[in-house]
């Protein structure tokens, strides 16, 4: 029984994890622009594909990983400069280009690597598996809790003791008087959406090993990514943290413990959220 | 002559409609029946969408979820405890109604994008409830073999022409219905809180309620369409109800004409013939969508019936959708 709590506990961390790399851009990208981006989801597809082909081609890992989260995050980029930019604040044509993009996406994904699911190969040095306390567990999925980790902590200490990080919390707490005071609001908010797709498309290469890829991962974890917002709180890191972590651990024992509902057991902590705080756990807006 | 051709563009959209939904069916061949089905269909889940997005002001993208949860409940009644077509009517209104009810508490509240964010994640727990819940829904696979109803009549469903009929009724009904629904004081209030919920608030309306009422009786529109689905397509699956689907029906309502009801009908009949039409050439069909998608938002926001309304007004006015896109 332990062992199973315990199993389950880390599995849904690792997961947990993964949904803060794409759920921190998220909500980072909706605090400082109040854009909803719907081709966040996309990201993470793309930056699977993208990471298993450069692997394939190259053999190495990290390069995949970078590789697909630059050149995302360069798509991400485009997006903002080219199309996002047309609609400054105004939420909801921006949230539906992203919408259009996120169809497109998909489309052009089955288009290149087709309908079948891949996995992405584990990387030969953190193959195996070690022993904790009698339970044995894959090295790889600790690996992906340690990668998130120190992601959140770079986020955190970027976001909270640099200079540019001051700026993007400035921008996020009312960018009209950020603007107002000389920042370059939006080059700001270009940035971030890149890093948001960046982190995105590279918690899909990391995620790849585990998950897999394939048609309709993009929507799959957006819905979970959105939960986590809503539950975690807009625009927030710590909330994305924590969000993550929930989410990640009430998926996982709910697909353990009653597959058939396992989707269903998300409404409950995110209802319960919704109905007693109505902004997210630490959500400020 | 502007004025005066706005003034038949009226007579002359609703003849031609009459014509082509009323007198002509008989005539086209069985393709294009069964294609005028679906659009009807589909033009009633679009116009139950708009009640929300067009005059309240709330974009929900979750709305094809009410659309699946009636149809399965059609599909489960039907092949599973052989039950009627009026049971399986009442049966999936019901159900989806009872849903959007409980859904309702937690999105009234909301406003804006974090409505959207909401609706959205409650679709996809409908969707994965369908995907996932294996014994009741049959999940990936779906479920076939929903028989077309039997009324008792001496005609038989089973005919395209006659069942296009049947469902050309219902879309009259819903529309009549609807047209009275958001004319109403009450539709009137939506519209208020679609242009500035504060002062509605201030003047007395109990805001909250209205949106919940708004999202309920959406929902229970759409679940309408979902019932005449199951028996036309006789089959479901969790595809019906994706969020591809949800963001489909919202084209559909953003491409023909927030607002308007026509509008969204029209766009309706636009994206499934497009759909049709462009499965039968090429794969590429969400490819095409999503640049539709793109296109719509940068050059026709305000939709199609509001684009021909102001050329036929002469371009002095542009209708300004507040609140909504």
């Amino acid at each position: 029984m332990i062992e199973f709590l315990l199993v389950q506990t880390l599995n849904g961390l690792s997961f947990g994890a993964l949904l803060f790399l794409l759920a921190s851009g998220l909500s980072l990208i909706y605090g400082v622009m109040k854009i909803v981006n719907i081709a966040h989801g996309s990201y993470f597809m793309l930056g699977a594909y993208i990471g298993l082909s450069v692997i394939l081609r190259t053999k190495s890992f990290v390069l995949g990983a970078f590789a697909g989260g630059l050149a995302v995050g360069a798509v991400g980029l485009v997006m903002e400069r080219g199309f996002l930019r047309k609609f400054p604040l105004r939420a909801l044509p921006q949230m539906m280009i992203t919408l259009g993009f996120a169809l497109v996406f998909r489309d052009l994904a089955l288009l290149i690597w087709g309908g079948d699911p891949y996995t992405l190969p584990c990387p030969e040095f953190l193959k195996g598996s070690t022993q904790i306390y009698k339970i044995i567990f894959p090295i790889y999925r600790l690996f992906v809790i340690g990668v998130a980790t120190v992601v959140a902590v770079s986020l955190w200490l970027f976001n909270d003791k640099t200079l540019i990080g001051a700026k993007l919390r400035a921008a996020v707490d009312d960018h009209e008087m950020a603007g107002g005071v000389g920042l370059n609001v939006p080059l700001i908010s270009g940035c971030m959406f890149g890093l948001g797709a960046f982190l995105a498309a590279f918690g899909g290469v990391i995620g790849g090993p585990i998950f897999g890829v394939y048609p309709g991962l993009d929507f799959e974890l957006l819905s979970l990514a959105f939960v986590v917002v809503i539950v975690g709180g807009r625009g927030s890191l710590k909330g994305s943290a924590v969000g993550s972590i929930l989410v990640g651990l009430v998926d996982n024992f709910g697909k353990a413990l009653v597959p058939e509902l396992s989707y269903f057991t998300l409404f409950a902590p995110m209802a319960i959220i919704v109905a007693v705080k109505p902004k997210g756990l630490f959500g400020r807006d | 002559m502007k004025d005066l051709l706005a003034s038949k563009t009226r007579t002359i959209a609703l003849s031609l409609a009459f014509l082509v939904l009323v007198l002509m069916p008989p005539f086209y061949s069985s393709y294009w029946i069964t294609l005028l089905t679906q659009m009807l269909i589909y033009g009633i889940l679009a116009m139950s969408l708009d009640i929300l997005i067009g005059y309240t002001g709330l974009s929900s993208f979750g709305h094809a979820g009410f659309f699946g949860a009636s149809a399965y409940v059609v599909a489960i009644l039907s092949t599973r405890y052989k039950m009627g077509f009026v049971s399986c009517l009442v049966g999936g209104i019901g159900v989806a109604t009872a849903i959007s009810m409980i859904f309702g508490l937690l999105v009234a509240h909301a406003t804006g994008v974090y409505f959207l964010i909401i609706t959205l994640a409650l679709g996809m727990v409908l969707w994965g409830l369908a995907f996932r819940w294996v014994t009741m829904t049959g999940g990936d696979n779906g479920i076939s073999g929903i028989p077309r109803p039997d009324l008792g009549l001496p005609l038989s469903l089973k005919d395209p022409l006659t069942y296009y009929y049947m469902i050309l009724v219902f879309f009259l009904v819903c529309l009549i219905l609807m047209a009275i629904y958001v004319r109403s004081p009450f539709g009137h209030s939506l519209k208020g809180i679609r242009e500035s919920e504060s002062r509605m608030r201030v003047l007395g309306y109990h805001t909250w309620l209205h949106k919940y009422l708004s999202y309920v009786s959406a929902a229970a529109f759409g679940s309408v369409a979902g019932v005449l689905w199951a028996y036309f397509d006789g089959f479901i699956s969790p595809y019906n109800m994706d969020l591809t689907a949800s963001i489909e029906i919202i084209l559909m309502v953003i491409l023909g004409g927030p607002g308007t009801l026509v509008g969204p009908a029209l766009g309706a009949g636009i994206i499934v013939f497009l759909k049709n039409f462009i499965s039968a050439y090429t794969q590429r069909w969400l490819l095409i969508l999503g640049t539709i998608y793109i296109l719509t938002i940068l050059y026709a926001p305000q939709g199609l019936v509001n684009l021909i309304r102001d050329w036929l007004k002469g371009g002095e006015k542009k209708t300004e959708l507040k609140g909504i896109v």
